[in-house]
C-alpha cells in the first residue's frame, strides 16, 4: 500500500470503524461479572486488538473518539477523565505491542506474552493513575473514592483483555497467511 | 429492533441554523469552563442559560427523555459513592464544619458536605443541555466539515465522519450476530456461569471483528482508488458560511467565559465558600 503524507488511508478508516465498534460494544457488550457495579467491558478487548493491528495513533484516537461517542449518544454526556484514560490505553498498548507482526499471522507464545505485558502496563497507567488523577483535578472528587474505582475498573479491564483480547488476537492471526508458509513441491 | 440513541433531526430553529463550527466551539468551551469552575453562582447561571438554549431549540422532550434516566442513575450512584468514601471532603475543602446530623461511625452529615455534593451534581448537570443540543441539532456531515474548519486535519475529520456514518450499520451487525448466536444457545446474560459468558462473548466478537476488518479493507481500498489523502486540503459539501447569528453566539460565549472566570477567581479559589 502506497504511503501518503501523515496517516495512511487504512489508519483513517480503521479509526472511524474502530470508534463505531468501541461505542457499540461499550453500550451493548458489557457482561455482568457478578460483582456489583463492575462489568466485563468487552469493548476494551476490541480497543486492545485494534491498537495491536493499526498502531498507537489509531489506538489513541479510537479510545478518545469511541469513548466520547459512546458516552455522548447513549448516555448524554462524556465523562472526560475516563475518555482520556481510554485514549491512553490505546496509545500505550500500540506503542509497546506494535512490534508483533500479527498481520503476518505471527502470534505465538512470545507474541501473547508481549501483548499481555503491554496491556497490563497500558491499563495500569490509565486506570490506576490517569483516570483518578484527572477525576481529582477536574471534578475534585475524593481521592480514596476515585482510586478505588480506578483500581476495580483497571483490574476488570486487565482480566478482560487478558482473556478476550488474547483469544481475539489469536483468532485473527489464524485468518492471516504466515510469511514463508509456502513450500516448494519437489 | 431499534435501540434509542441521540440523533440529529432536521428542524428549523435559531440553534439549528447556527454553523456547526459555532456549535462545536460552544460545546467544547462550555464544557471546559464547567470543568474548571467550582463556583456555585457561575454553575447555576450556566445551567439556566443552558436550559434556555434547550428551550429555544424546540427539540422534542421525548427525543432525549431516555438519557435522563441513565444520567439520574449515574448521578445518584456517584453521589452515594462520594459520601461513602469521603464524608468529610466538604469540610476539608471549605475549612469549616457545621454538623447536620450524626449517622453512624465516621458518617456525619455536614452542611459543607451537602453543599460540596450539590456542586458536583451541578457541575455535571451544566454540561448536559449543551451536550444534548450539540448532538441533536448538528448534522453529522456538517460536523466533520466543522472539525476541519476549527483546525483538525481533514483526515481526522474524516475518521469521525466514518464513525458516525457506520455506527448504525455496526449496531445492526452486532444485533444480527448476537441474535443468531442466541438462537444457537450462546448466552451472555447472568443465566450463564462467568467463564462460559466470557467464552460466549468471544464467539460473538470474532465474527463482528472479522467483518469489520474486511470492511476497513474495502472502504480504504475504495478511498485510495479515488485518490483520498493525496492533497493537503479538501473542500466540503456541507460547509456553510458564518452569519451574524454565529458571531453573536460566539460573543455571548466569550462573555460567559469572562464572567465565569472573573467571578470564580475573584476570591483566589476555585470554590465558592458560603461558610466564611
Amino acid at each position: 500500500m502506497a504511503k501518503s503524507k501523515g496517516l495512511s488511508v487504512k489508519t483513517i478508516v480503521a479509526i472511524g470503524i474502530g470508534s463505531a465498534l468501541f461505542a457499540i460494544l461499550g453500550r451493548f457488550g458489557s457482561i455482568p461479572s457478578g460483582i456489583p457495579n463492575t462489568n466485563i467491558e468487552t469493548t476494551y478487548a476490541l480497543l486492545a486488538l485494534f491498537a495491536l493491528l493499526y498502531g498507537p495513533y489509531a489506538g489513541l484516537l479510537i479510545g478518545l473518539i469511541g469513548h466520547t461517542l459512546k458516552d455522548a449518544i447513549f448516555y448524554g454526556q462524556p465523562w472526560f477523565s475516563w475518555v482520556i484514560a481510554s485514549g491512553i490505553v490505546g496509545l500505550v498498548l500500540g506503542i509497546i505491542a506494535g512490534k508483533i507482526r500479527i498481520h503476518d499471522g505471527e502470534f505465538g507464545s512470545r507474541g501473547i506474552i508481549r501483548f499481555n505485558v503491554a496491556q497490563v502496563v497500558a491499563n495500569a497507567l490509565a486506570w490506576f493513575v490517569v483516570a483518578p488523577v484527572l477525576d481529582i483535578l477536574i471534578y475534585a472528587e475524593p481521592a480514596n473514592k476515585v482510586f478505588t474505582q480506578g483500581l476495580v475498573a483497571g483490574i476488570a479491564n486487565i482480566v478482560t483483555v487478558a482473556v478476550i483480547g488474547t483469544l481475539l488476537a489469536a483468532a485473527y492471526s489464524k485468518t492471516r497467511t504466515k510469511q514463508g508458509s509456502l513450500t516448494r513441491e519437489a | 429492533m431499534s435501540t434509542k440513541m441521540l440523533t440529529y433531526t432536521n428542524l428549523d430553529s435559531p440553534i439549528h441554523r447556527l454553523n456547526g463550527v459555532t456549535k462545536l466551539i460552544f460545546f467544547v468551551v462550555w464544557s471546559v469552563t464547567a470543568m474548571i469552575t467550582y463556583d456555585t453562582r457561575c454553575l447555576l447561571g450556566m445551567l439556566i442559560l443552558g436550559l434556555l438554549a434547550l428551550k429555544i431549540s424546540r427539540v422534542a422532550f421525548r427525543q432525549y427523555a431516555f438519557v435522563l434516566g441513565f444520567i439520574a442513575v449515574f448521578f445518584l450512584l456517584n453521589e452515594i459513592a462520594v459520601f461513602l468514601f469521603s464524608p468529610m471532603q466538604g469540610t476539608e475543602l471549605y475549612g469549616t464544619r457545621h454538623d447536620l446530623v450524626h449517622l453512624a461511625g465516621r458518617y456525619t452529615l455536614t452542611w459543607e458536605q451537602l453543599f460540596y455534593q450539590f456542586n458536583i451534581a451541578l457541575k455535571y448537570a451544566v454540561v448536559i443541555p449543551m451536550a444534548l443540543l450539540f448532538l441533536l441539532t448538528t448534522d453529522p456531515s456538517e460536523f466533520a466539515a466543522s472539525l476541519n474548519r476549527v483546525g483538525a486535519s481533514y483526515k481526522l475529520a474524516y475518521s469521525v465522519s466514518i464513525a458516525l456514518r457506520y455506527l448504525p450499520d455496526i449496531q445492526q451487525d452486532y444485533h444480527n450476530i448476537s441474535f443468531s448466536a442466541q438462537a444457537r444457545g450462546i448466552d451472555m446474560s447472568r443465566k450463564e456461569k462467568l467463564s462460559r459468558r466470557l467464552k460466549n462473548a468471544v464467539s460473538i466478537l470474532i465474527p463482528l471483528i472479522l467483518t469489520s476488518v474486511d470492511r476497513i479493507d474495502r472502504i480504504s481500498a475504495a478511498m485510495e482508488l479515488r485518490g483520498f489523502g493525496r492533497k493537503g486540503k479538501r473542500t466540503w459539501y456541507k460547509t456553510r458560511p458564518f452569519t451574524g447569528m454565529d458571531y453573536t453566539a460566539l460573543a455571548i460565549l466569550s462573555a460567559i467565559v469572562v464572567a465565569s472566570f472573573s467571578l470564580t477567581f475573584s476570591d483566589g479559589s476555585r470554590f465558592y465558600n458560603i461558610f466564611q
